[in-house]
């Protein structure tokens, strides 16, 4: 039995890893839901784009070489450069700044006071604009994101836990990277928030606009940063998802992950989707981990696999029948 | 008539801080505001008072840019002002209240304050992400003034609350510091002693006498209570129906014979 409990925190402690990355995503959500009542569909697509331009800028992809060729007849694909990380980074996240802004300029601008199903509806169609747009700036081939991570098993933690409990823990170094950042991120945002002027500007135009506009805060201009901000923190969970398993389109779909963690968590809480997304990664592993055990097969006479990919839909429906509102969400009753 | 005058205490109004021309606001068929015109002196208390509905609240909405009106000009400071966004009359010098208060309830009394304070500061965000230098130095210099405020209503106990648990009365007087933290030429107060008990009023009359007297702060006031507007306005304008039927001194307003038969209700034909 002990030996079982010992598998059962080893899978928790890579199902809170795989939930800081959950969270992630749905604190993008949030935090755009929370300044503009628009529910981001494209969230997960920005954490793709963001993850294509890194790894096109820092290997010297030509952006849009094959629609150049194509016209031209050419047959560039490279500038013939390897940028540093840091440096590729930084340009990456200018773009995601300027992305910010278009979104504002070219969209938001012309819906304000629309319906919330319309701005949905608008952001689910930026979220197949930006799909294509980054199909044809970097090609649709699966790339290799190269930062210098380590990756694979940590091996101090490893011989560790084998001193302590005769059995060594697997856990990824690129998980803990990944969740140390997302920490670092995390804590960043909310000094950002409670201590910066923009930070209160942002909190003010949450919590009602009105005022905020009378106090002389400009809400294109809270827009603009919010998707920017936004931008970024798609653009970390793309490049540790990217890390993990390669740049591809299927990594926009992290969207359908943050959609649970939402629903348990709260549209409108921050803590509700910090929290939410690691009760839900700790949640699917463990379940994974318990219905697909001898010891469940013995007592119930079966078992279950494959359980991670509904397992947190089930987990958050459960709870909207009991707790609509998520974990921390504001009580329902109309949107501010 | 000239342009200043003297108050029967002694102070001296000057020119034409606002000055509104025919302005008419339509809401579809709903006319809130009919060919309205007055000014707003330097210094000078001015309320605006009349009936539910009469549009008093449409009439600030369209000083502060909530609402464009569809005829007439607006004047400030000897200009003609274009129309513009909330945010950008906020910047010129207009602070406001709202007649259902509009605070930022998640936040302190400190952060709500501190909000107001939002046009004076400049520091890019760049480097308020560094926070170090000159972002701490303007949050320092900014905090000071806020604190000042927060003195001045006697608001210390409260500085830390999150505004969404203080009772009415002290959520009115925190909307209050908020607007006077932007140390604003034009302060806009839509019915500030709306719900209050009458020590509650005589505070916040007390409050507002002593920011006109203290910074010289032009004041345009929306109020119900008749008495609390006799004993501090310096002049009155009377809307009823979104027509101006009465502008004057307090005494001029009270004996006139149209702004009576509104107030008792007569029938307006
Ligand atoms: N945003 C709006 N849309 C449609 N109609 C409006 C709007 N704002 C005000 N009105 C209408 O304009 C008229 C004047 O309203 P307003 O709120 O200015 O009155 P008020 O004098 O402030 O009344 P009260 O003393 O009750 O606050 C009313 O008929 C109101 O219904
Ligand atoms: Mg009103």
């Amino acid at each position: 039995m002990m030996d079982q409990f010992l598998y059962g925190t080893e899978a928790a402690i890579n199902g809170l890893m795989t939930g800081v990355m959950y969270s992630l995503v749905a604190l993008g959500f949030v935090l755009i839901f929370k300044a503009s009542g628009i529910f981001n569909y494209a969230q997960g697509v920005m954490a793709l784009f963001g993850a294509l331009t890194l790894v096109g800028i820092q290997e010297g992809q030509v952006p849009f070489a094959g629609l150049i060729n194509a016209i031209f007849g050419t047959n560039i694909q490279k500038f013939g450069w390897e940028l540093p990380a840091v440096a590729a980074i930084i340009l990456t996240i200018g773009v995601m700044i300027l992305f910010a802004w278009l979104v504002e300029r070219l969209l938001l601008k012309h819906l304000v006071n629309q319906e919330p199903i319309i701005l949905f509806m608008a952001t689910i169609g930026l979220a197949y604009f930006m799909e294509g747009v980054g199909d044809l700036m970097w090609g649709s081939d699966i790339k290799t994101l190269n930062l210098g991570l380590t990756q694979g098993l940590n091996e101090t933690i490893d011989a560790a836990t084998y001193d302590w409990f005769g059995y060594g823990f697997y856990i990824d170094n690129l998980d803990i990277t990944a969740a140390i950042i997302a920490i670092i991120l995390v804590v960043a945002l909310t000094i950002f928030s409670q201590y910066s002027t923009t930070g209160r500007a942002l909190r003010a135009v949450a919590d009602d606009h009105q005022a905020a506009l009378s106090v002389g805060i400009s809400l294109r201009f809270i827009w603009v940063v919010v998707w920017a901000i936004a931008g970024f923190i798609a653009l970390v969970a793309g490049v540790m998802w990217g890390a993990k398993s390669g740049v591809q389109f299927s990594l926009s779909l992290i969207t359908l992950k943050a959609l649970p963690v939402l629903m348990l968590g709260g549209f409108t809480s921050i803590p509700g989707a910090i929290i939410g997304g690691m009760i839900i990664g700790v949640g699917e592993k463990l379940f994974e981990f318990i219905v697909s055990s001898s010891w469940f097969g013995d007592f119930f006479g079966f078992t279950m696999n494959a359980t991670e990919n509904w397992f947190a839909y089930v987990l958050a429906l459960i709870f909207l029948v009991f707790r609509p509102q998520g974990l921390f969400g504001d009580k329902i009753i109309e949107r501010v | 008539m000239s342009d200043s005058y003297v108050t029967p205490d002694g102070r001296t109004i000057g020119g034409k801080v606002l000055e509104m021309r025919n302005i008419t606001l339509r809401f579809g068929g709903v006319v809130a505001i009919k060919d309205i015109s007055f000014d707003i002196r330097e210094g000078e208390i001015r309320a605006i008072i009349g009936p539910n509905g009469a549009g008093k609240s449409s009439m600030l909405n369209v000083i502060n840019g909530f609402y464009h009106p569809q005829e007439g000009e607006i004047w400030f400071h000897g200009e003609k002002r274009k129309p513009m966004k909330p945010y950008q009359i906020a910047k010129q010098g207009i602070a406001r209240t709202f007649q259902n208060i509009a605070l930022f309830k998640g936040m302190s009394t400190l952060d709500n304050i501190m909000t107001g304070r939002f046009n004076q500061m400049k520091t890019n965000m760049a480097l308020q992400m560094l926070w170090k230098g000159p972002a701490e130095r303007e949050e320092v210099a900014n905090r000071e003034i806020v604190e000042r405020v927060i003195d001045f209503l006697e608001i210390q106990a409260i500085r830390k609350t999150p505004v969404g648990a203080l009772p009415y009365g002290l959520q009115k007087r925190v909307e209050l510091g908020r607007a006077l933290a932007a140390q604003p030429k034009l302060l806009l107060l839509d019915e500030p002693m709306a719900g209050m008990n009458v020590e509650e009023k005589e505070d916040m009359s007390r409050f507002i006498l002593d920011v006109n007297d203290e910074f010289g702060t032009t004041i345009a006031l929306i109020e119900h209570d008749m008495g609390v507007v006799m004993d501090i306005s310096d002049r009155v304008v009377v809307m009823d129906y979104g027509k101006k039927i009465g502008d004057g001194t307090p005494d001029e307003v009270r004996n006139n014979q149209a702004v009576i038969d509104a107030y008792l209700g007569v029938d307006h034909g």
